[in-house]
């Protein structure tokens, strides 16, 4: 047994090694061992709170046996492609633990012995781990598409819902903190926040779930930062404050990619204006539909070429296919260049991860201010199954829902090709008057198959 | 028990230390650095031990849950983050 002095300097180190593994993510050549450090700063943690005493091992086993279990058989399954949904769910975890844990601490401590600081903590950790924990069940079924939760949320007027629920929950901390006796007030609040994660991320838009993971992804950090002051232990808040930082961060860098405040993702709408072109207008007349043939004879000459992935690319499982082709051109002498817009994809570095996993070299995958100005002296931009990243309407037209977006601007390049199923529009539901300008060709088909008939095209001439 | 003020002040420099290392981290490992904090957050198991320790069965079953979930967040996290970041290499 050791004394709580010995296990606080222990979990001290803890929190040394997550900042110190956290930093290594710095780099992706650090990267590998940074996170290593971070799961033995987990180790320890754990091994010095077994370590206090008072362990009630069957149940400590049994539980741990069945997490591990679950978490090894899922992390070793799932596809690359489906790493949001996976992040979304680990994130709900977190959330219903943390409320499971600050009840548990709640019922047991004698109601004499519960001042200010339980009970607000205690209120914040069943509010924001219970809407974490919702929200991502929704977030995860969002991200695949399921048909049971319409676009826009349930019915009209959910915002109304969620704030009215929110303010019941604030409320019920209030008679919480007034009289700690009332721990019905506790199980109140987690159903209600459990509701209100549904109502907040159901409206949500699917261009916006970057943003809604980034979000989640903070509260649980902030979650588990609440069980900390529940508890007064030390590493559960410097934890979860570096998590809800970490959430802070990319949510506003994916909010700044979209040019969208994070009051106008959860509480506002995305959708073509009045005021936006119909897609006859734009398209009419205009519209250059070319051959894989005719692909393979721009690289002719071409010194250098830009791919810009969308989340298409994901769709279309194409990734190996596209760096196949890179290869290809870079055979034959062309420098081959991705253009990654942050919200690419759906979640943040999502693409990165995915031509990661293409054996695609990560210094050859810029960063959009990087990359757009070198469109000027690139021969062919090849965007596959992006759409909205790059319509320059973004720079164009002030009255455009995505007005003020930064883009990828591949409509600088000498000659850009699109590979594409159609002329649908993507999230925003505008038409991209990219695809009918002079210089684009568009190469209709499933995102695979024509980048394999490109492939042989080139290989032919 | 520690002074209110005290585990506040822990809050909130941690909070400082968090953006600055996190605003370090290049977008080209941003999902990694989801996937790994999201690890780091599974920390509540720390809180669900102590929990599942108690011989009270609403306070152990309570703990037990816990456990189970956020040991799947802990284990799930570092290994897929691991499994990914491997990935990552430079042009040979």
């Amino acid at each position: 047994m050791l004394n709580q002095t010995i296990v606080n300097l222990l979990y001290l180190l803890s929190s040394v090694l997550f900042i110190y593994g956290l930093k290594g993510l710095s780099h992706p050549r650090t990267a590998v061992r940074g996170n290593l450090i971070g799961a033995v700063g987990m180790l320890i943690a754990i091994v010095a709170t077994l370590m206090l005493g008072n362990v009630r091992w069957e149940i400590v086993i049994s539980g741990m046996i069945i997490g591990s279990g679950i978490g090894t058989v899922w992390s070793f399954k799932v596809p690359m492609t489906a790493m949001p949904e996976l992040v979304a769910m680990f994130n709900g975890f977190g959330g219903i633990a943390s409320v499971l844990v600050a009840g548990a601490a709640f019922i047991t401590t004698e109601t004499e012995n519960v001042d200010l600081q339980m009970t607000i903590s205690t209120a914040a950790s069943g509010l924001i781990g219970g809407v974490t924990f919702t929200g991502s069940v929704v977030a995860f079924f969002k991200l695949q598409n399921v048909k049971w939760i319409p676009d826009g949320g349930f019915f009209r007027g959910q915002q109304v819902l969620s704030t009215v629920l929110l303010i019941l929950c604030v409320l019920l901390g209030a008679v919480l903190v007034y009289s700690p006796a009332s721990v019905w007030a506790y199980w109140v609040i987690v159903p209600l926040s459990f509701v209100l994660g549904v109502t907040l991320v159901s409206p949500i838009g699917g261009a916006d779930m970057p943003v809604v993971i980034a979000l989640l992804n903070s509260y649980s950090g902030l979650a588990a930062c609440a069980t900390g002051f529940v508890l007064n232990n030390s590493v559960l808040i410097v934890a979860g404050s570096l998590v809800g930082a970490s959430g802070v961060i990319l949510t506003n860098i994916m909010c700044k990619a979209m040019n969208r405040s994070v009051w106008h993702v959860v509480f506002g709408t995305l959708g073509p204006s009045s005021s936006t072109p119909s897609a006859d207008d734009v398209y009419a007349g205009k519209v250059k539909a070319t051959s894989p043939e005719e692909v393979a004879m721009l690289f002719d000459g071409a010194r250098r070429v830009v791919i810009a992935p969308g989340y298409g690319m994901a769709a279309a499982q194409c990734q190996h296919v596209v760096r196949d082709l890179a290869n290809l051109l870079e055979a034959r002498g062309i420098e081959v260049e991705y253009a990654i817009h942050p919200v690419a994809g759906r979640m943040p570095g999502h693409m990165n991860v995915l031509l990661a996993e293409a054996d695609i070299p990560y210094d050859k995958l810029k960063e959009m201010d990087e990359i757009n100005p070198t469109f000027s002296q690139t021969d062919v931009a090849i965007v596959i199954g992006a759409n909205d990243v790059v319509n320059p309407v973004a720079r164009t037209d002030p009255n455009s829902p995505i007005a003020g977006m930064p883009i990828l601007d591949v409509d600088k390049a000498r000659t850009v090709v699109v590979i594409k199923r159609s002329l649908s529009p993507g999230f925003a539901g505008i038409p991209n008057p990219l695809f009918a300008a002079d210089n684009t060709l568009m190469l209709f088909g499933d995102g695979k198959k024509a980048v394999l008939e490109t492939i042989a095209a080139i290989k032919a001439g | 028990m520690a002074d209110f003020a005290d585990i506040l002040t822990i809050f909130v420099l941690a909070m400082f230390v968090g953006f600055e290392i996190i605003t370090k981290v290049p977008p080209t490992l941003h999902t990694p650095l989801m996937s790994g904090s999201n690890a780091i957050s599974g920390i509540t198991l720390v809180g669900a031990l102590i929990a599942a320790g108690s011989h009270e069965w609403l306070t152990a079953t309570l703990g037990f849950l816990a456990v189970v979930f956020a040991t799947i967040n802990v284990v799930g996290g570092f290994l897929i983050t691991h499994r990914m970041l491997r990935m990552f290499r430079r042009k040979e």
